[in-house]
């Protein structure tokens, strides 16, 4: 099959790109919409770092033809960073060094993102489960696991005044 | 690597799906939470001609109770049956074997239906399907049938689904009052398929004997077992020390388990004895009414 037009929304905004059917949400994001916080890793749903949310969920790019997403709202890691400084949960990453090269990261953010809203002050042994689901080959993940702490214990208090 | 060529389908209604998978046959692939299917693809292991995308029909995704029994869609992801206060009142197995699946990423999209049309040997909704005595409720233009699940696994990833058959929903036995249950697995790393797993369910007579016991196996073979033989000869026998291990090494002698590249044959026996051990002990604690950590 062709290329084909695929209409997109992404962080808010409408996108009419064309594309085979084959082609994957992330490269598509990274190659036609230059959205290029979305890292792509192994391609097989094991690293992590190509998380984004499908309609606030947590979504693996590499799993999903960009095709399969019209109609759906689709999220970033642009999508979740303030028009100035940075999110709680970025602030939170910064400040425990909770990345070093920072390939992670984005997925990190948008899975956690997602998380923090069903559950909003996890315990240490909650986010590794939740943070097995990403890869990361430079921090050792503890300063991760702080971070999120961190970011859960600002937003709640953000929320509480 | 990239997925080779399809062509891309999404229907909006089961009877446009069906038709499309009747006329694609072998040359077509449903799509469900695509989360086994497109590694496949993108390692073009699967190479299908034509992509039926099953996430844009309506009702396909919904969790159903009558008190004997639970029936859920086959497009229900991991996450809502994890998070399911039925299914945690009356079949607890369900979202215990859902929250062990993988990543919560995977979770999140990935389904029931496509977890038991893959028929990976060791993943936890086909153990749960051959405990709770499953049916799969499978459909085709030519019409409706129900597959037991003992009839639905025929070996790694192949199921009696013939081409053209689409599962629209999974019909589980609810567990009775004082029934207990367990669910015990060992994996290398968080979110990895289990090398064994194994589950129990377990209820006492009047008499404090074990009145109804059901145990299944993962990972120890091309498809889950059912444990049907012993199940029969445990009926009425005390649950005194020892009584779950003795149980336990007898699965172990019976279970002819293969090596492979995760573990050996021997190990896989040991694993067996210590899993359903385990499973069997969570499950008279539960049918007793305590609390199992
Ligand atoms: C990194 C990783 C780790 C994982 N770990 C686990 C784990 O520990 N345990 C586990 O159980 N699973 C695991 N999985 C797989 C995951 O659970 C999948 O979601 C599931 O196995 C398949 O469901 P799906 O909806 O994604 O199906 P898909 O990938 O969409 O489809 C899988 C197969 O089923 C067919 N199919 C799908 N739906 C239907 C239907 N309704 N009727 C007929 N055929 C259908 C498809 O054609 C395909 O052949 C893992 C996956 C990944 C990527
Ligand atoms: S690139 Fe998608 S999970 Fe690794
Ligand atoms: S910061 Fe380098 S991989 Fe996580």
């Amino acid at each position: 099959m062709s290329k084909v037009a695929i209409k997109l929304a992404v962080n808010g905004e409408m996108h009419e790109i064309f594309a085979e059917p084959r082609k994957l949400l992330s490269d598509v994001l990274r190659e036609d919409l230059r959205l290029t916080g979305t890292h792509v890793g192994c391609e097989h749903g094991v690293c992590g770092s190509c998380t984004v949310q499908v309609d606030g969920a947590p979504s693996r790019a590499c799993l999903i033809f960009a095709i399969q997403m019209q109609g759906r709202e689709i999220t970033t890691v642009e999508g979740l960073t303030p028009d100035e400084g940075l999110s709680p949960l970025q602030q939170a990453l910064h400040e425990e060094h909770g990345l070093q090269c920072g390939f992670c990261t984005p997925g990190i953010i948008t899975t956690f993102d997602a998380y923090l809203r069903e559950n909003p002050d996890p315990s240490d042994d909650e986010i590794r489960k939740v943070l097995s689901g990403n890869l990361c080959r430079c921090t050792g993940y503890d300063s991760i696991v702080r971070a999120v702490k961190r970011a859960a214990r600002m937003i709640r208090e953000g929320a509480a005044e | 690597m990239k997925p080779a060529k399809f062509e891309y389908h999404a229907p909006e209604t089961i009877d446009e799906a069906l038709f499309l998978a009747a006329q694609y046959g072998d040359d077509a692939r449903v799509i469900a939470g695509g989360q086994s299917l497109v590694p496949m693809m993108n390692i073009r292991l699967a190479q299908p001609d034509h992509v039926i995308d099953i996430n844009n029909i309506g009702g396909l995704s919904y969790v159903r109770e009558d008190g004997e029994s639970v029936e859920i869609g086959a497009l229900t992801r991991h996450h809502r049956i994890e998070k399911s206060s039925e299914l945690m009142r009356l079949c607890p197995p369900l979202p215990a074997a859902a929250r062990n699946i993988g990543h919560y990423a995977l979770r999140e999209r990935g389904t029931i239906g496509g977890s038991l049309a893959l028929a990976d040997p060791a993943a936890e909704f086909p153990l749960m399907a051959m405990l709770l005595d499953a049916g799969i409720m499978v459909r085709s233009t030519l019409g409706e049938r129900v597959i037991h699940a003992s009839d639905f696994f025929v070996s790694v990833f192949t199921t009696s689904l013939e081409p053209g058959e689409i599962v629209t929903g999974i019909r589980f036995r609810a567990l009775a009052q004082g029934e207990g249950w367990g669910f015990r697995w060992l994996a290398r790393r968080s979110g990895d398929y289990a090398i064994v797993n194994a589950a129990a369910t377990l209820a006492l007579d009047s008499g404090g004997r074990i009145g109804r016991i059901a145990m299944a196996l993962g990972g120890v073979g091309a498809t889950p077992v059912r444990l049907t033989a012993l199940e029969q000869s445990a009926i009425g026998g005390e649950t005194i020390g020892g009584w779950a291990g003795a149980i336990a090494a007898e699965a172990a002698v019976l279970v002819e388990p293969e090596s492979d590249k995760n573990a050996s044959a021997e190990f896989r026996k040991e694993l067996i004895e210590v899993l359903l051990e385990k499973s069997l002990e969570d499950a008279l604690a539960r049918a007793r009414g305590q609390a199992v950590v």
